[in-house]
């Protein structure tokens, strides 16, 4: 039941992240960000889930933290899909390389 | 009898004296807009006060003693500064001149300015100056002197240029300005030089160390020329005297009070106030007596042949201050200050006069006046009074004041300038003499005027001056003693009491010289039994050189000016290519750096996220390559 080792949760976390942020800093599609950004969160949760559980001082803190996290998330994920509604209400589009109006 | 209190209280109210026409000037400044024309009584009110007070603070000292009140104005570190004011002999004598010719002047202009429109701003102005020129005269130290000399010259700027829509009244109060400012730059230096040798602004104090040694004596000589060359500018002293007769722009009561009576005489004022240091350098009396001579003959040359009536005057005035400082040069303390008098009187009285014929035949060349004796039967006798007294005419105020100065020339055995006053003296009665009988006799040459004689607020001041110009000779004659001589040398210790008797035959030269001068001028321009040209006439040479002043505004225009110009020019290249250019450059690569930066600010929220992500990697890297912390 504990054969599974610290460093494959880790590795998995570290696969999950990195592929998150890809998609975080190529896609076009807002929506696919947005999702990219749930997926670097989630990597973080399980490395939080993981040290609270295998980690050299376990402790219950890391698992409350990472359900901190999700609520976080929840709250981020329905503030952006609103902001990207009243956007594409405007912009007429969810491409991410038209929303530039900060630039110089 | 009075005693002695009461001679310290006349004095103590001294400070009220330039009060009154600054409280003119503020009044009308504020309220000229409503009072117009009734501006002119609220002038002529508080300057009759400043003359009372003043006759009052001359009869205190006369019977008393010097007052002087003073206190501390700044203190900085060691040096303390202070503001008053002195009533002396020369300050209560200045002050009488100065009030009684500057309530005259505001009278006079109350007819002669009478169609004016800007009457209250002309007489805010006149009451400006009018406080300045008495705030000099009672100044005690040499700051507080050097600020009223400055607000004179911007009275004087601001009379001149009163018709300033005139380009030519422009131009002159400018040149004005700025040819004064060349010698108050000299007055400055000299004051700050005496103030860094003996650490005190006070006229006392300076004179104190002088006696004992405390200053060498190359800087007493220094400095006294430097305080000379503020006097110059302001005295109008070859050969800085090309702004007067341009003053001449200015409306003619300013002309009468501001460069007859009482601002050029300003100059002649400060070498009287400063006489001790003078004395204490014999080159500096040598140059102060020179430039004096020199300037005498200079100027009445040129008045010699001027078509316009207010520019001989000038002239004349600018020849008559040179004999001033030619006095003063010369060891004549009271000489000169008894001739800045007389010449306070009978110029100031020409000047109204010359207004008064202005004023009747709406022209300013004398070649085409004439015949106004008939016409003018109260200027006409009042300017024949002037004239007699400039020309050093027997009984006359100026013929006492201009023998003292030919003696005083005499006994300092400088010969050479002797014979410049007594050449000048002839000139002066010939131009004078020649500027009456074109106005005054023949016929009138210009057609269709109607002429008529001034109102009686201009004739009244002309009166009282006439009858000044003649007796204010006597308070000093060989004959009947010389109550000012002994007056002004009592009780100080830097000036021996004067009984100059100079030889009597001066005196009987003097006379001579000023009949043949008169006979001259009766017999060219009265009897035309010589013709006019005698010696020279239009277009000759001498003629020509004397007409243009001896050219001395072209040679500055040509040297001075010129280079100034084609220096400034260079100048202006070199702040618009180089300074500005350098200037310009930093500003413009600044902003070409900014638009450079600003391209990596492209509002792609991933290309941010990316450079993050580049950064931390880059930390992490440096962070894992150093094994832990940094360093």
């Amino acid at each position: 039941m504990t054969s599974i080792p610290l460093s494959a949760y880790l590795v998995l976390a570290l696969v999950l992240f990195c592929i998150g942020l890809y998609g975080a800093l190529t896609k076009k599609n807002t929506v696919i960000v947005l999702i990219s950004i749930e997926l670097m969160l989630n990597a973080v949760n399980i490395n939080l889930v993981a040290f609270s559980r295998l980690g050299p001082s376990p402790s219950i803190t890391g698992q409350i933290f990472s359900l901190f996290t999700i609520a976080v998330a929840a709250a981020e994920a329905a503030v952006g899909l609103a902001v990207l509604m009243s956007l594409y209400n405007r912009k007429k589009t969810v491409n991410i390389d038209e929303m530039n109006s900060l630039k110089h | 009898m009075l005693d002695k209190g009461d001679e310290d209280a006349m004095m103590e109210i001294a400070w009220i004296i330039p009060l009154f026409p600054l409280l003119s000037f503020l009044l009308l400044l504020a309220a000229g807009r409503v009072l117009k024309e009734k501006s002119a009584y609220i002038g002529i009110l508080l300057t009759l006060c400043s003359f009372l007070f003043s006759v009052l603070v001359l009869w205190g000292r006369i019977r008393g003693d010097t007052y002087k009140a003073e206190a501390d104005w700044l203190n900085i570190g060691e040096a303390h500064i202070k503001a008053g004011f002195e009533v002396n002999q020369l300050n209560a004598l200045m002050l009488v001149i100065v009030s009684l010719v500057s309530f005259l002047v505001h009278l006079y202009s109350k007819g002669y300015m009478q169609r004016e429109d800007r009457l209250p701003v002309f007489y805010a102005y006149l009451g400006l100056f009018t406080f300045a020129m008495l705030g000099l005269v009672i100044s005690p130290n040499l700051l507080q002197l050097y600020i009223f000399w400055e607000l004179v010259g911007l009275g004087s700027f601001l009379l001149i240029g009163f018709y300033f829509y005139k380009e030519e009244a422009k131009a002159a109060a400018k040149k004005a300005f700025i040819m004064t400012r060349i010698g108050d730059v000299g007055l400055f230096i000299g004051m700050i030089l005496l103030f860094w040798k003996t650490g005190s602004f006070d006229f006392q104090v300076i004179f104190q160390e002088v006696e004992g040694g405390g200053i060498t004596q190359s800087m007493i000589t220094l400095t006294a020329i430097l305080i000379f060359i503020g006097a110059m500018g302001k005295s109008g002293q070859f050969p800085l005297h090309t702004w007067l007769p341009d003053a001449m722009e200015g409306p003619t009561p300013v002309s009468a009070l501001i460069h007859a009576a009482t601002m050029v005489a300003a100059g002649v004022y400060l070498v009287a106030a400063m006489y001790p240091l003078f004395l204490a350098s014999t080159s500096a009396m040598l140059i102060v007596a020179s430039i004096g001579g020199l300037t005498a003959i200079f100027a009445a040359s040129i008045g010699l042949v001027q078509r316009d009536i207010k520019r001989i005057l000038a002239y004349s005035t600018v020849s008559q201050l040179g004999y001033m400082m030619l006095a003063l040069g010369t060891g004549g303390y009271t000489a000169g200050v008894f001739h800045l008098m007389t010449h306070a009187f009978f110029k100031a009285l020409l000047f109204l006069a010359a207004g008064s014929v202005i004023h009747a035949v709406h022209t300013q060349d004398v070649e085409e006046m004439g015949g106004l004796w008939k016409k003018l039967r109260i200027t006409g006798p009042v300017f024949l009074i002037g004239t007699l007294a400039i020309s050093g005419v027997p009984l006359f105020s100026g013929f006492f004041s201009k023998d003292e100065i030919l003696s005083s020339a005499w006994e300092n055995g400088n010969y050479v300038l002797f014979g410049l006053a007594v050449i000048a003296a002839f000139f002066t009665a010939f131009y004078m003499f020649r500027l009456f009988f074109l106005v005054f006799s023949g016929r009138l040459k210009k057609q269709g005027v109607l002429v008529h004689e001034s109102p009686r607020s201009m004739t009244f001041p002309m009166i009282i001056l006439a009858v000044l110009a003649v007796i204010s000779g006597y308070i000093n004659t060989p004959w009947f003693g010389t109550f000012l001589g002994s007056w002004l040398t009592e009780g100080n210790p830097y000036l021996e009491p004067e009984h100059r008797s100079g030889p009597v035959w001066i005196m009987g030269a003097a006379t001579l010289v000023s009949l043949a001068g008169i006979a001259l001028a009766y017999l060219i321009y009265r009897r035309n039994s010589i013709s006019r040209e005698w010696l020279g006439g239009e277009g000759s040479f001498l003629h020509t050189v004397l007409y243009n002043k001896y050219y001395v505004d072209e040679f500055y225009q040509g040297t001075i000016v010129w280079l100034t110009g084609f220096v400034s020019i260079f100048l202006s290249y070199i702040d618009r290519f180089i300074v500005e250019g350098l200037v310009n450059g930093i500003a413009a690569s600044i902003h070409k750096l900014g638009r450079l930066l600003s391209r990596f600010q492209t509002g792609q929220t991933q290309h941010y996220g990316a450079i993050a992500f580049l950064g931390l990697a880059v930390l992490v890297i440096i962070f894992a390559l150093t094994g832990g912390m940094f360093g």
